[in-house]
């Protein structure tokens, strides 16, 4: 049999039924539902007489509106307040495998709870109406972001109708230095391809330094697979994959999990197997990143500058770098540590989980924000996480460092509750995308990995954490 | 979903690269539980000078005279001209809710971002990309030409623009047919119904841990 890469795999383990102009009818083992871009879906199956054709292979909570502060007050802006209650008649009326509602304790950011619940396992076909559920991937997941019409058609037919994307390989070899992280990796791979790069493809991210990352570092890579356009992120299954899942509340047990450790341990790319395109990058080379402009693909390491655009020789391009440039309030050629900032977010689908707030702490622990910073918020990926945190003692760290330790949710990697940038206000973020308002109307977004914020909390301008003792 | 056949439409340009679906439609307004009404708030951070927010009427608003769909030349385009890797970003589909509301009905591009590309085909948007040079060429007439109109045919998969020029793109015969006919996907699917259960009652056996 011919070699096969992993995608080609896991696409042809689902394909249902094929037209002739090759749209395949892809079938869906796990549907994940939040507040956003459900409640459209839910009415179009009830205006048509619908009934969801799996209910058990729902997944729900509310993220995005949800508030990180005073829970005891509920949601008090009544629109976002209707949209999650939307959420929580509809399961009820429809039901669900699994529902962790605001307040639970296990609600959180649904690319963080998927995971941590055993919700996600390899193999599966996972969807989402949200384009950061390529952090499944992590997992040997085909796992996409969805639009609201889709999301309806999964749950009328448990099919998604899709065209075979070409496959990409990005293999990252060698030894990450000290200080540099996954989300550093994935930002300098999509410093290199571009936010376009990947649009088309499905990537698989490999190579050893790829295979050294956590759980939670592979997540990291594949989450950000969207913003350099690639609809889905892989990584391979290998023992830390297995010894991740193993006891988690959905995770098969006994036999079962036997025969399917035995049947996830096929899903890799085969020696041989032929990719539509190759990158690779040295892992020794890169280093921590941040960003400078209004696109992902705007990044500089920390001992770069901010890039003058008159070197650039596309028009479009050199336009686009001015217009970055005077949205964020940057001169070319600043170094990107002279660059101070007034808020510092710590959270997101990208870097909230248990490793990412021991890493902040880790920079925290003893030292207190500059004074120049008027807030920084740490916002912990789920419930589950929050409690691992405490129990850690990272909560005390945080507080004593001069930072807000919050509630789950998705806070201000959007700002679609209270959490947000005030107009002209720069921030240090964790999260995933730096567009222009994306915090918050004239908000300033730069993105670094956890570490490389707490840093710069400390500093109140952007630091090199490899410098911190 | 209103089919799609033929447009001869007035053309608006969005001559910017990367154009995110953040910027297309703002987060704020995500929280409507309706597909409708987001007309008025398309491109709201750089259309208006205050910032919008949900439920309030935008007519009353301030709005920036240099943004290209407030200018009178512009008003009551249906054919929107954009760059590179337009509709990146966030998966929301009341991005292409928002163009069509606005009166969009097709958008050229030298590329889209996946996901936005296929949300348009789900609301009677076609987004048609074509290759750079005649992406400049249209840009560069648009901008010259008072009232710039074009001519697009789905069913010849042409674009004729006044000069006479006709340029043939590419959709997926699939995605045509059912733009052409204004189809409803699930109804389509549904027809396979019994392959899905068959598919899904195999999957039982092998996979059991996917049932849990």
């Amino acid at each position: 049999m011919q070699a096969q890469t992993l995608y080609e795999k896991l696409w042809s383990s689902h394909v249902v039924h094929v037209e002739d102009d090759g749209t395949a009818l892809i079938y869906i083992d796990r549907h994940l539902v939040h507040e956003v871009t459900s409640p459209q879906a839910f009415e179009g199956l009830k205006l048509a007489g619908r009934k969801p054709w799996r209910v058990d292979s729902i997944v729900a909570t509310a993220d995005h509106n949800t508030p990180t502060d005073h829970w005891e007050m509920g949601i008090q802006d009544p629109v976002s307040r209707q949209q999650v209650e939307t959420l929580d008649s509809n399961i009820r009326e429809v039901g669900a495998l699994a529902y962790f509602p605001f307040k639970d304790e296990r609600q959180g950011i649904v690319h963080v709870i998927g995971p941590e619940n055993g919700a996600t396992l390899p193999g599966m076909t996972v969807v989402c109406g949200d384009s950061h559920t390529s952090t499944h991937g992590a997992f040997a997941c085909l796992a996409h972001g969805i639009g609201t019409s889709e999301v309806e058609h999964v749950m009328a037919t448990q099919c998604l109708l899709q065209k075979k994307s070409k496959t990409m390989l990005v293999r990252v070899d060698g030894v990450l230095g000290a200080g540099v992280t996954a989300k550093d990796v994935v930002l300098a791979i999509i410093g290199r391809i571009g936010t376009a790069g990947g649009t088309g493809y499905a990537i698989e991210f490999g190579g050893s330094a790829i295979r050294s990352l956590t759980m939670e570092g592979r997540m990291t890579v594949c989450n950000m697979a969207i913003e350099a356009g690639a609809r889905a992120g892989l990584v391979a299954v290998d023992e830390q994959t297995i010894a991740y899942l193993k006891g988690r509340p959905f995770s098969p047990r006994g036999e079962v999990w036997d025969r399917a450790v035995e049947y996830w341990r096929t899903l890799h790319s085969d020696d041989g197997a032929r990719f539509d395109a190759v990158v690779e990058l040295d892992a020794a080379q890169i280093k921590p990143q941040v960003t400078w402009g209004t696109s992902p693909e705007m990044v500089a390491p920390i001992d770069g500058i901010v890039p003058d655009p008159v070197l650039e020789k596309d028009p479009v391009k050199r336009e686009g770098m001015g217009r970055a440039l005077q949205y964020m309030g940057l001169t070319p050629r600043t170094p990107i540590k002279n660059i101070a900032i007034d808020k510092v977010f710590i959270g997101s689908c990208t870097n909230s989980r248990i490793e990412d707030l021991r890493a902040a702490a880790h920079v925290a622990r003893g030292r207190r924000k500059a004074d120049n910073v008027k807030q920084v918020l740490v916002v912990p990926g789920s419930g589950l996480v929050k409690r691992q945190a405490e129990a850690e003692g990272l909560d005390k760290i945080f507080i004593a460092a001069g930072f807000e330790w919050r509630e789950p949710g998705c806070s201000m990697c959007l700002a679609m509750n209270a959490d947000r940038l005030e107009p002209g206000e720069r921030c240090a973020s964790t999260s995933n995308r730096n567009f222009e308002g994306r915090q918050g109307a004239g908000g300033r977004t730069h993105l670094v990995s956890p570490s490389m914020a707490a840093a710069a909390a400390i500093a109140g301008h952007f630091a090199d954490v490899r410098e911190l003792a | 979903m209103n089919p799609f056949r033929k447009l001869d439409g007035l053309v608006a340009p969005m001559d910017r690269a990367n154009v995110d679906t953040d910027a297309i439609i703002p987060k704020q307004f995500l929280k409507s539980i309706k597909r409708s009404g987001f007309g008025p708030n398309l491109f709201d951070e750089w259309r208006y000078l205050d910032v919008g927010q949900p439920g309030q009427d935008a007519s009353g608003r301030p709005k920036n005279p240099d943004f290209v769909l407030n200018q009178p030349r512009y008003q009551g385009a249906q054919i929107l001209l954009a760059r590179d890797n337009f509709g990146c970003g966030s998966s929301r589909e009341h991005a292409p809710w928002a163009l069509e509301d606005f009166g969009f009905r097709v958008i050229l591009a030298p590329s889209f971002a996946d996901i936005f590309y296929n949300n348009c085909f789900k609301n009677g948007l076609l987004p048609i990309k074509l290759a750079a040079s005649e992406m400049d060429a249209l840009f560069a007439q648009c901008l010259g030409t008072a009232g710039y109109r074009l001519m697009v045919d789905l069913e010849a998969r042409t674009i004729t623009r006044p000069d006479g020029k006709v340029i043939s793109f590419d959709v997926d015969a699939f995605r045509r047919e059912c733009l052409l006919n204004g189809w409803d996907d699930i109804g389509l699917t549904l027809r396979h119904a019994d392959k899905i259960r068959e598919f899904e009652a195999r999957r039982r056996i092998d996979q059991p841990w996917l049932f849990a």
